[in-house]
């Protein structure tokens, strides 16, 4: 980190806990819950938006002195749906069977809110350099909690990682299966990824009593 | 006749865009601490959906598909301009978004003043590209479909962000554990909610098999009673709106 300030540091640092865009600011959330029941899928989308906010925010930030305030909402989509379509295009290209699980949330990519959110915020107001750092780390911190959600779903739910078994086998009852452990399927289904990030949230602010919300 | 009724109860309860997909949970999220706000919201999302699936379908089917260049001359027959749909759904959304904002403060202010404030909100809100997505990975065959696939999902959207606006107010009176009041305890509660939803999964599987009375069932009745309550009043809702566009118009 020799070569950030200690400023810009922080722009990466925080977002990946106390300002966490999905825990703390509540953005990007339909994607985050959609996709992570196998952890290599949740992987492959926060590298996407990690692409995609990190471009984005640069290329928002430079024009932000040209762009007219009165459009900039749709300037800001094309800019979004075109760097969404490259991800997209090389999804296909190289990682066919992938894109078919991601399906349409590669195209939700551009109504994440957490890339709008960090336009408007963040791009529209700081130079280039601050603004790439800015996106890498809310990407980043997007990233951590998809990661988190899918590991659990998917050890718990199916008993693998990246699609290896790491419990044994549940069909030769090897491992831990060979003493009565039992997958738990409701940890597939989609409404458990909500109840996981409820749990995650519940657990970072037991740890940080500041961002407890008033009731 | 059979296929619209189909349909409309799949987007609605089995592939409801809260609780099956997760389409427009920011907003979901965001705007969901008072009921008469939500309402809003909620009738902007079903006229936007109502309004730009259709739009995105006809785009889809004579701009966008393999070959559907055709009209234009036989020598267009092997475009493929599928690669172009993002773009230019999101496009169609905020034009059409953008126009619907004017047209409403132009010629209804009252309806502008109740209604206007979430159309911006909307452009960005994933349940109204999700639905335009959709609508192209499931191959809807025709215009009226499309036109139901997209008032029903935004019905659908309505009625779940109705029912946690409506949780919400009510659990303010309840002793919350601290860490997990606000944020927390909505997406639990929605958890909660969608495992309910997951119920209406079995509705339309045909007549191959029985439904299979489980023993949750029992317990689940009353919540199904209680949205099904919840549901009369939005349908209410949702008929005065639309009545107000059609005077608008």
């Amino acid at each position: 980190m020799a070569l950030l300030s200690k400023k810009d540091a922080n722009l990466i640092l925080d977002p990946l806990a106390d300002n966490n865009p999905i825990t703390i600011q509540v953005l990007g959330i339909c994607s985050a819950l959609a996709i992570t029941a196998e952890l290599k899928a949740s992987v492959v989308m926060a590298l996407s938006v990690l692409f995609v906010l990190g471009v984005g925010n640069v290329v928002i930030s430079l024009l932000r002195n040209v762009i007219p305030s009165k459009i900039r909402i749709i300037v800001q989509l094309v800019v979004v749906a075109t760097l969404v379509i490259i991800v997209d295009q090389v999804l296909k290209a190289f990682a066919y069977e992938l894109s078919k699980t991601l399906s349409v949330f590669v195209g939700l990519i551009i109504t994440n809110c957490i890339i709008m959110g960090r336009f408007e915020a963040f791009a529209l107001g700081n130079g280039p350099w601050k603004s790439f750092l800015d996106g890498i780390g809310n990407a980043l911190g997007y990233g951590v909690i998809l990661v988190i959600i899918g590991f659990f779903r998917e050890l718990l739910g199916s008993g693998t990682l990246f699609g290896i078994p790491v419990l044994g086998d549940p069909v030769t009852k090897t491992g831990l299966y060979s003493i009565g452990y039992e997958n738990n399927g409701f940890m597939i289904i989609p409404p458990a990824a909500l109840i996981v990030v409820g749990i995650v949230i519940w657990v970072q602010r037991s740890r940080n009593r500041t961002l407890i919300e008033e009731a | 006749m059979l296929e619209h009724l189909e349909l409309f109860f799949k987007s609605i309860f089995i592939d409801n865009m809260v609780f099956a997909v997760f389409l427009g949970m920011c907003s979901y999220l965001a705007v969901s601490k008072k009921v008469s706000t939500a309402v809003g919201l909620g009738a902007a999302v079903i006229f936007v959906l109502g309004v730009t699936v259709p739009l995105n379908w006809l785009l889809d089917k004579y701009l966008l598909q393999d070959g559907a260049l055709v009209w234009l001359g036989p020598e267009y027959a092997d475009y493929d301009l599928g690669f172009l749909s993002f773009i230019l759904f999101i496009a169609t959304i905020a034009t059409m978004v953008q126009l619907v904002e004017i047209v409403v403060e132009k010629f209804s202010p009252s309806l502008y003043n109740s209604l206007g404030i979430f159309l911006p909100l909307i452009a960005v809100n994933c349940a109204i590209l999700g639905g335009s997505l959709f609508m192209q990975t499931r191959e809807i065959p025709n215009l009226g479909l499309a036109l139901n696939y997209g008032v029903s999902s935004g019905i659908g959207w309505f009625l779940a962000i109705l029912a946690i606006a409506a949780i919400r107010e009510k659990i303010r009176y309840s002793n919350v554990p601290a860490p997990l009041r606000g944020l927390g305890i909505t997406f639990i509660i929605t958890g909660l909610m969608g495992i309910g939803f997951q119920s209406f999964g079995g509705m339309l599987t045909g007549d191959n098999e029985p439904p299979e009375p489980t023993e949750t069932t029992t317990a689940k009745t009353e919540e199904i009673k209680e949205k099904k309550e919840i549901k009369k009043e939005i349908d209410d809702e949702e008929r005065t709106i639309s009545y107000n566009e059609v005077i608008n118009k």
